[in-house]
């Protein structure tokens, strides 16, 4: 039938690779949680106030992120990226607030999905431009979005807060389910759904496809459009569940409310060791970096350190796990950089 | 023919854990066009890599004019003379066509320090002149075709005043005519006293202009011949090492009745009007000049791109698939003319690629099941022959060739009845060519129509059952195979438009 | 080759027409807006609005030069409202402990402070090959963070700055505001390095493509450096020039404010892919987002809380008009096409 081709292709032995790369697959996340350990141990070290008994409740503190981090991990998987999500909070939560508490008002219940439709809605429009104008940077696309959207927040709340909400809505973020915060175990269950979309389906499967090469998928017959558009949405529903979550803890809400978040939030995705550069990363890493980054937040709170010096750090980490595999690849192979582009040879 | 301007003697490079080269030599002239081949992998591209100061030998020699010179970096090559036009033009899009020619050694005006933008347009207008080349100085390189942005880069060897030039697959994307014209400007870089490499896997290109040919195999020096002293059976012999009876395997079923068919397809600026019919076990080749819309209308047949008019029946229904996963659920594959960025996900493993259009068949309620795409997978790539370790192997590790049949398996993973192939064997050595025409028949033999692009003449009269020709977006002339010869098709697609014989 | 001329050229002309077009484009929309904005408040076109509006769009404008040079490589520094901080503040720490500091000095103390910032976000970028969009924001919280740190969370005031200080923004030089001064001479320079030297057209190479730039013997890595230190430089600077204008340093001083930088470019026609773009082209996007700025407070049916949205869409609709613009451009050249 078909004659034997004689191509010569690379020697490198498949065992030893398959061994190699098994070993090398968790590294990052096995550094992850030796950082975790450390941070902890850090924690204890600084502060007579951090217990473990405690820590149930500071988990609450940075959780709302978390739900963030999830679907921003799909986000940037694929090779984008969504400044917005923070400005997407603060406007689905003020229209929850006004829309409560406004003139007839609706029914809470209604309000909450009214807030997860704004936040969809915001991530829904992301996704539809940067999928009708596919040329556009999403960096760019984004930062426009974000000062839209909290602008809309703006005039809709102008520089007032809105609270008042039903006596049970606190419930929904500082309550207990059994021994479990409430929060808490929403997050753990969105994020095993997460989990498994982006590591058990179809659908995770292609947004890694996506990540790695775009073109190929659409020859290969996905639908690469209706990813980016679904991962933009599913951004923008998070970023309304963070709000749910966030507006019950504080009571009442501005527009001015979960400032800089996605700074937080891209950090604990990078840190996660999801590359920004699409198609590389898993759920597990970012599930680790969630808790480094809350906890060492929480920490450092611990000790009265203000704000601005937290972000400093967060900066700092999020900087650092970028360029530490970087430099550990860069090393490696220095000698033989590509002189010619990458695509000009096999 | 002249002096000695290049020797190479006892080159040997070692990457880890691969020898690239082994003790190779090489000798150019001075007006003389040199012609280097061998397969892929077999190490031309390091030793072009040597010459152009991007690698650093572990041994041997390198002379130019007799005296021993070694390069540090690709600057001191170009100081040298050494000039290199690289297979993908490795231009600046966004650049004037005068700026690409004399970036790295721009003219500074002695007097103002600044850039003397006029003298080097002048320069460069010269340049472009000399090489017989109508291009404005002022255009943006960008927007200008593939084959007129590698004679920019020729004018950029002028420039620097090369008087050796690499070319490094030049032909690999240029239609016919625009190889002629390269022709034309190798031979008159020649006869100007150049001394010129010439890397290409197409025998044509080095019967057209080169005096010798050096021959690589595995890393090593296999022989220089004369090239009218060696016979094209011996030249594939010591390229590939052993003896290929036939490059185009023979013909061995019957035709069937219509598997596809197109009315009307017309695609604003692509292509116009463009009708024809593929039938079962059947393969057609779409021929012509490389931007005459081929490609444009594969890629709009299986629903990359809208089109503008035009009616698409599969076994007889009429069909409109508006995306590539339509097509292929409805049994339309097209295997894109770019492996490497259209069609493949590098590092991915060959499973993984094999089954990337088909999960949905792999899977049940959205969750893939890891025994049906292992299955799948180990079915094609034996039944295609891709030379692997392991399944998981990543595709990047591939050869071109074997890279190639992964991206046919994807395709055959669903069920099809109608394939297109874009330029199939674009870039793949000699023996990967042949085993992919083998696939080609199998195919037919099931059956399955074929609708191949190909720019490589020899190809489309050997594997071809008809060869219909396009011009300027439109169908010029529809061939018999059997009946026609490479003169004919060449003057359908370059003459005027004329009657469709069906 | 000769034969398919026909069908490029229409594809080069188009080009050449497009880009006139998009500044003489953009400059009917200034000028459109101008006269709106003149209608329903006559307040604008004043004499001291018009110089307020320059004052503040020479600060935009000598940011936008740098940011254009560093989205030239193909990268983005959000760190630079960190950065204008971080420099106001040491030397307005600086100026209120030591009076007598020179105004002169004052403003190479900030370029000074600047290029270092922008030094640190290059070696990320240029040589760790770290992501720009990442360094740049991890270093924003750096810098933000290091503001705190040696301002303990205070400000400086006006009355701890010396007038002499101050007047590097009020005073002028040959009839013209310094600041104006100080952007004009920033936009020569840059058309003048970026158009007729080498180094400029450096920039250029390695955002167009960055692979051929290593083959041709340029050092790319180096370029993108220094396109991070100028960027820097000229962030210091207009710190400096930030705290002289509003005669305050705080430690949230033009937060956010890169988003209006990145506009101005966008807007001005720079390529975020890198590459391509003129410094007539920043100079207009600029202006825009200048007049956006100063003319929304004016117009009384706007309320200051619908500001930052309308600037957002302003942003978004520049950026898809663009993108419109170009497509039927292209579009257009398509149907030229004989078939």
């Amino acid at each position: 039938m078909l004659i034997n081709s004689i191509d010569p292709s690379g020697d490198s032995s498949p065992l030893a690779k398959g061994a190699r790369s098994l070993l090398s697959r968790y590294s990052w996340e096995i550094m992850l949680l030796i950082i975790l350990a450390l941070t902890n141990a850090l924690n204890f070290s600084i502060s007579p106030y951090y217990k473990w008994g405690k820590l149930l409740d500071a988990t609450n503190l940075f959780l709302d992120k978390g739900f963030l981090a999830m679907s921003m991990t799909l986000v940037i998987l694929t090779g984008y990226i969504d400044i917005s999500v923070a400005s997407t909070v603060a406007l689905s939560s003020v229209v929850m607030a006004v829309s409560y508490n406004a003139g007839a008002g609706v029914p809470m219940p209604l309000a909450m999905i009214i807030c997860l439709l704004t936040g969809a809605a915001c991530g829904a429009l992301n996704g539809l431009i940067l999928v009708k104008f596919s040329e556009l940077a999403p960096m760019i696309v984004t930062l426009a979005t974000q000062i839209i959207y909290r602008g809309i927040a703006l005039i809709i709340l102008e520089d007032k807060a809105a609270g008042k909400f039903p006596s049970w809505y606190p419930n929904l973020g500082w309550g207990y389910a059994g021994a479990f915060p409430i929060m808490m175990a929403a997050f753990f269950i969105l994020f095993l759904v997460f989990a498994f979309l982006l590591h058990k389906t179809n659908y995770g499967r292609t947004v890694y496809a996506v990540g790695k090469n775009k073109l190929a998928c659409r020859f290969s017959g996905i639908n690469v459009d209706r990813i980016i558009f679904t991962n933009f949405t599913l951004n923008g529903l998070m970023a309304a569940v963070t709000a749910l979550f966030l507006t019950s803890r504080m009571g009442s809400t501005r527009p001015n409310v979960a400032n800089a978040y996605e700074m937080d939030v891209i950090a604990m995705v990078v840190l996660g060791g999801v590359s920004t550069a699409g198609g590389k990363g898993r759920m597990g890493g970012v599930l680790i970096s969630i808790f480094i980054v809350g906890l060492l937040r929480y920490g450092l709170g611990l000790i009265n350190i203000n704000t601005q010096v937290l972000m400093m750090v967060v900066g700092g980490l999020l900087v650092l796990a970028v360029a530490i595999p970087e430099m550990r690849l860069g090393s490696l192979v220095k000698g033989r950089r590509p002189t010619v582009p990458a695509s000009a040879k096999t | 023919m002249g002096e000695l301007l290049l020797e190479l003697t006892g080159v040997t490079k070692t990457f880890p854990g691969v020898r690239a080269l082994d003790d190779v030599r090489f000798t150019l002239k001075a007006g003389e066009v040199h012609a280097l081949m061998g397969e892929n992998g077999a190490g031309k591209s390091t030793f072009i890599k040597i010459i152009t100061g991007v690698h650093k030998p572990d041994a041997g020699e390198m002379k130019i004019d007799g005296r021993n010179v070694r390069f540090n970096e690709p600057r001191e090559a170009a100081d040298a003379g050494i000039a290199a036009i690289y297979q993908h033009v490795t231009c600046y899009p966004d650049l004037s066509v005068t700026e690409n020619i004399f970036v790295g050694h721009e003219i500074i005006d002695s007097r103002t320090k600044k850039l003397n933008w006029k003298r080097m347009r002048e320069l460069s207008g010269q340049y472009l002149t000399q090489l017989g080349a109508d291009v404005d100085p002022k255009a943006v390189m960008g927007t200008l075709s593939v084959a007129r942005q590698q004679i920019v880069e020729i004018a950029k060897a002028l420039s620097i005043n090369a008087r050796i030039i690499i070319m490094d697959e030049p032909t690999a994307a240029l239609t016919r005519r625009e190889s002629e014209e390269l022709y034309r400007i190798t031979l008159q870089l020649r006869d100007e006293g150049k001394g010129i490499i010439f890397i290409s896997h197409r025998f044509e290109d080095m019967y057209r202009v080169a005096g010798r040919v050096t021959v690589l195999r595995d890393s090593r020096y296999i022989g220089t011949w004369n090239v009218d002293e060696i016979s094209q059976d011996k030249l594939i012999y010591s390229m590939v090492g052993r003896e290929l009876t036939q490059l185009y395997p023979s013909k061995r079923n019957g035709i069937g009745k219509e598997v596809f068919r197109c009315e009307g397809l017309s695609k604003t600026g692509y292509f116009a009007d463009v009708g024809f019919s593929v039938n079962e076990g059947e393969i057609v080749a779409l021929s012509g000049l490389v931007g005459a819309g081929r490609s444009e209308v594969c890629q709009a047949i299986c629903g990359y791109w809208p089109f503008n008019a035009g009616r698409l029946y599969y076994q007889g229904k009429p069909v409109r698939p508006r995306s590539p996963g339509e097509a292929i659920a409805l049994g339309i594959g097209y295997l894109p003319e770019d492996r490497q960025k259209q069609g493949l996900i590098l590092d991915w493993s060959i499973l993984r690629n094999i089954t990337l259009s088909t999960l949905k068949q792999h899977s049940r309620a959205g969750v893939p099941l890891p025994v049906k795409e292992r299955d799948t997978a180990h079915r094609l790539s034996n039944l295609l022959n891709v030379k692997r370790s392991s399944l998981q192997d990543f595709v990047s590790s591939l050869s071109g060739g074997n890279q190639q049949k992964v991206i046919v398996a994807k395709l055959l993973a669903g069920q099809l009845k109608f394939m297109m192939l874009d330029e199939p064997t674009k870039g793949v050595d000699v023996g990967a060519k042949h085993a992919i025409y083998e696939i080609m028949r199998d195919l037919t033999a099931q059956g399955i129509g074929i609708l191949m692009v190909s720019s490589e003449m020899p190809e489309a009269l050997g594997m071809s059952d008809r060869i219909i020709v396009m011009r300027e977006g439109r169908v010029a002339r529809v061939f018999d195979a059997a009946g026609t010869t490479q003169e004919e098709i060449l003057r359908a697609s370059m003459t005027a438009r004329t009657e469709v014989i069906a | 080759m000769t034969n398919t001329a026909p069908q490029r050229r229409p594809a080069i002309l188009s080009r050449i027409r497009l880009d006139s077009f998009r500044e003489l484009g953009l400059l009917l929309f200034i000028a459109a807006l101008i006269i709106i904005v003149q209608m329903s408040n006559s307040a604008f076109l004043t004499p001291k609005n018009v110089s307020n509006l320059l004052t503040n769009t020479a600060i935009i404008a000598v940011l936008s030069v740098g940011m254009f040079v560093v989205i030239l490589t193909g990268g983005i520094d959000l760190s630079i409202g960190a950065n204008i901080a971080f420099t106001g503040m040491v030397v307005a720490l600086h100026v209120a402990a030591v009076p007598t500091l020179h105004p002169l000095i004052a403003m190479l103390e900030g370029l000074a402070i600047g290029i270092v910032l922008g030094a640190i976000v290059g070696v990320l970028v240029a040589k760790v090959h770290v992501l720009p969009i990442i360094a740049s924001l991890g270093m924003c919280y750096v810098f933000r963070g290091a503001v705190f740190l040696i301002s303990g969370g205070k400000w400086v005031s006006a009355h701890q700055m010396p007038e002499g200080f101050k007047a590097i923004a009020t005073g002028s030089t040959l009839w013209i505001n310094n600041l104006v001064l100080i952007a004009i001479v920033v936009m020569l320079i840059a058309q003048y390095v970026l158009s007729s030297t080498r180094v400029g057209r450096r920039f250029y190479a390695v955002g167009s493509n960055a692979d051929a730039a290593r083959i041709s013997g340029i050092s790319g890595d180096r370029a993108v450096w220094l396109a991070y230190i100028v960027m820097g430089g000229l962030a210091g600077l207009a710190g400096v020039l930030w705290v002289a204008k509003f005669a305050s340093a705080q430690p949230d001083t033009a937060i956010g404010y890169e988003v209006n930088i990145i506009a101005a470019c966008v807007i001005g026609g720079v390529s975020i892919n890198g590459g391509s773009g003129k410094v007539a082209g920043v100079l207009l996007g600029t202006m825009l987002i200048g007049i956006i700025n100063n003319a929304l407070p004016l117009i009384s049916s706007v309320s200051e809380f619908s500001k930052s949205f309308i600037q957002g869409m302003i942003i978004l609709g520049a950026v898809l008009l663009n993108t419109v613009v170009k497509r039927r451009g292209d579009w257009r050249v398509l149907a030229a096409r004989h078939i």
